[in-house]
């Protein structure tokens, strides 16, 4: 870390980037398609993210379908049912939030929160849109290739996933495996250069704990996903040997629809390990961002600094740290030793205390606070709500004694989605409400956002609240048709069907929400450059939306933290980060 | 500072404020280059840690079979030493400014690499036409991924290495020219000292009893 003479910098020139060279584009193609401003790329990263997650959302209602009304729908064989599940568990985690949070805000929003120009190796980060893009045209791919796409759920269990008999045995599965190494590969350009940027390229004062807490979220995430997914990496490549060379790493000797199979000593479990121990860091890929995002939009929009900065910042580390050794409370049915399930739930229940904590704070920075019930707050008090209940219902899961009852039924369905969906696509909604005036110009629709608020709040808890039920009364997940059983009582087929509709009705209300940002595009309110009074260097740059290189002529310094709202003796109610001691207005 | 002192500052209070305001910005591309090539080679030995960790895994099961032996892999670690110590000389080289010597150990870095990739190949051939050889037996599946998956990283390198030897003739920036030749010697260096590891991995057979047993899996 570079430091100057004190007195040097009282009067010190503007930070000026010297050796960032940046690239220009003289066509359209090479500024909106072949682009390296960071800019352009997160919106390439969210456009093609919410439009995957789109196909995912239509998937989550053909499974509602069969699961409120089964019989019903011709179109939806055991085969397709399982497909769908798989795709859309698999896209909503990996390919929509992961991508979005980190290739789309995180892109957008590092340079500028940090006083960076762009990134620091802009020419690798557009490599990795694109090999971002066509990680998902594989996966797309998978839905026209003879047998379909792989059917083995989200996490592709072997030896299941690639024995016959299960849907997309051959041609699916192959494209799937081989599009999360292409996942992984753009990834892993882009997680280098956010990692970087902020640690290498952040302006004049702004030190790491002057950083808002939107970007320590981002940046704990991309060194979680850095060192997470290549777990992943090597498990998919190792099935794929399985799959495609007649090795035996996962698949052990067995006889599969009369067949001897041609495998011997593979393990199974090393699989589960592996995947695990990407997919619990994967959690919290997916919750950190919207941890570090949603601090923000309460302490703006509630005219109040964050309470507790520094243990936030800590919670956030503290969290990242325990995510890797919490994997095998996955696993408590997978029948590993008794002793992991013990230490496994001792380490999960200890992560429940920073993320308390986060929890705590944000409620403490309501409190007393200024409270403006913008739509971005709505979908941050939301945010609340919703992770407070799946963490809660995490307690249960994390005990063993408790979880192995409630293994494989509805009640972890609800219990994920609460706090892996809901929570996460709250912050995702609340975001985009919030940085659209920056991005576009123009304000997002109040009143549609309003309607879309409380329709996807209170219909998600339609949707999940009930879901809890069904697991108690034992209903299993990922079942095509549940058939005549006796503990399951008629009545759990009523709850279903109205959870289906609820669905349906919450899928539906995202076309407003579509809607509404092609209509504030061209009809918006113009937004100026600070619509919500924040403090952050995004809101001041000098056009808006920012030009390519952010900041104009020179970069802003800093002189103080994100969070100065409210100052006392302040004449406004925000104190931007570039404004010094000696510019602020006293009465 | 260190990252502790850092994350303990308070940065609301006004005494750290005029702390805050010293801090000059880090925008520069040399060490960022540098920073990125560290946050790579961590990637990168999560991934080859979990490779060892599945193998050792397996290793425990009663029905292990060790690989039979490949005693060309000998030649090739010493080939992959002799690429290492090359552009080590390269190094050392451009940091005098010996242009011509810093030349020569570059491309005798590039050219033992290749050597040692082929010898790699070699060695797969080897293996697949011994009477031993079993597709399905873990330890020479093993075998073939954890050796495959170095040579792709050092193909890798020899992309890096390929940029660097293009920029070495004619005009070229001395500065550049010594932050590429350091960071390519870096990675070659990491690349070794990954490869003794999987070398002494593959190559020991069963007699890892101790290690597995301090690691609490055997």
């Amino acid at each position: 870390m570079a430091y100057v003479a004190h007195d040097a910098s009282v009067f010190a020139p503007p930070a000026e980037v010297g050796e960032m060279e940046l690239y220009h584009p003289k066509t359209w193609l090479g500024k909106y398609v072949w682009s390296q401003d960071a800019k352009v790329i997160g919106i390439q990263y969210a456009i093609t993210a919410i439009g995957i997650g789109l196909v995912a959302l239509v998937m989550s209602w053909l499974i509602r379908l069969q699961l409120g009304f089964p019989d019903s729908f011709s179109f939806i064989d055991p085969s397709n049912y399982l497909q769908f599940v798989t795709l859309h568990g698999m896209i909503m985690v990996v390919y929509l939030l992961t991508a979005l949070f980190l290739g789309g805000f995180g892109n957008y929003l590092i340079p500028l929160m940090v006083g960076s120009r762009d990134m620091v190796f802009p020419y690798v980060n557009m490599v990795s849109y694109w090999v971002y893009l066509f990680a998902v045209l594989l996966l797309v791919a998978s839905f026209f290739v003879p047998g379909g796409p792989t059917g083995a759920g989200w996490t592709l269990y072997p030896p299941q996933a690639i024995l016959q008999g299960t849907p997309g045995a051959t041609w699916g599965i192959i494209l799937m495996l081989v599009s999360l190494v292409f996942f992984i590969i753009g990834f892993t350009m882009g997680g280098l250069n956010y990692v970087v940027t902020v640690l290498q390229a952040r302006t004049r004062g702004m030190t790491l704990m002057r950083m808002p807490l939107t970007i320590w979220g981002i940046f704990m995430a991309t060194v979680l996903a850095l060192l997470a997914f290549p777990a992943l990496l090597v498990s998919a490549i190792m099935m794929l040997f399985d799959l495609l060379l007649g090795t035996s790493f996962f698949m052990p000797a067995l006889v599969s629809m009369g067949q001897q199979s041609e495998h011997a000593g593979g393990s199974p479990l090393l699989f589960q390990h592996l995947f695990w121990f990407f997919g619990h860091p994967e959690v919290y890929i997916v919750a950190l961002p919207a941890f570090g995002i949603v601090s923000d939009l309460l302490s703006v929009h509630a005219r109040k600094n964050i309470f507790g900065y520094r243990m936030m910042v800590w919670a956030i580390v503290a969290i990242g740290g325990l995510s890797f050794v919490v994997w095998a409370h996955h696993m408590y049915v997978s029948g590993m030793n008794p002793y992991f399930g013990f230490f496994f739930a001792t380490t999960t229940l200890i992560i429940a205390v920073p993320t308390a904590l986060k929890v705590y704070n944000w409620v403490l920075t309501l409190w007393h606070g200024n409270i403006q019930l913008t739509v971005p707050m709505l979908f941050a008090i939301g945010f609340i709500f919703a992770f407070i209940h799946g963490g809660l219902t995490g307690l249960f899961l994390g005990n063993v004694t408790v979880s192995v009852p409630l293994s494989d039924t509805m009640f972890v369905v609800a219990h994920f989605h609460l706090v892996m969906a809901v929570a996460p696509i709250m912050v995702v909604f609340g975001a985009i409400y919030h940085w659209y005036p920056k991005i576009t110009g123009r304000m997002l629709n109040e009143g549609m956002g309003k309607f879309h608020f409380w329709a996807t709040f209170l219909g998600t808890y339609a949707i999940y609240l009930p879901m809890h039920y069904l697991g108690f009364l034992g209903v299993p997940r990922r079942y095509y048709a549940v058939g005549g059983t006796d503990f399951i009582p008629a009545s759990a087929q009523s709850l279903n069907a109205g959870i289906t509709i609820a669905s349906l009705l919450v899928g539906a209300v995202q076309l407003v929400f579509l809607y509404n940002l092609v209509w504030s595009y061209f009809k918006g309110k113009p937004s100026g450059g600070n619509p919500w009074n924040a403090t952050t260097l995004e809101w001041q740059t000098a056009d808006t939306p920012p030009k390519h290189g952010n900041f104009g002529a020179t970069l802003p310094v800093v002189y103080r933290w994100a969070y100065d709202y409210s100052v006392p003796g302040a004449d406004q109610d925000f104190i931007p980060q570039n404004v010094p001691a000696r510019e602020v207005a006293r009465t | 500072m260190s990252m502790f002192q850092q994350l303990m500052a308070k940065p609301w209070a006004a005494d750290q404020g005029k702390l805050d305001d010293l801090y000059a910005g880090g925008a520069s591309s040399r060490l960022a280059k540098k920073l990125a090539l560290r946050v790579f080679l961590a990637v990168v030995t999560v991934l080859f840690t979990l490779l060892v960790t599945a193998y050792g895994g397996r290793m425990v099961y009663e029905d292990w079979r060790p690989a039979p032996q490949v005693n060309l892999l000998w030649a090739n670690t010493l080939v992959l030493i002799l690429s290492s110590a090359a552009l080590q000389w390269a190094q050392y080289s451009v940091r005098r400014g010996q242009m011509d010597a810093m030349r020569v150990g570059l491309l005798a870095g590039g050219a033992f690499t290749v050597v040692f990739l082929f010898g790699q190949v070699l060695a797969w051939r080897q293996l697949a036409m011994m009477v031993y050889f079993d597709v399905t037996n873990p330890a020479i599946a093993f075998f073939y991924l954890i050796t495959g998956v170095h040579g792709v990283h050092l193909l890798g390198g020899l992309v890096a290495w390929g940029r660097t030897v293009a920029k070495v003739w004619g005009d070229f920036e001395v500065a550049k020219v010594r932050q590429s030749v350091e960071l390519c010697t870096v990675y070659w260096h990491f690349l070794l000292l990954v490869w003794l590891v999987l070398f002494g991995l593959l190559f020991t057979g069963n007699n890892l009893d101790l290690l597995l047993k301090l690691c609490g899996i055997r």
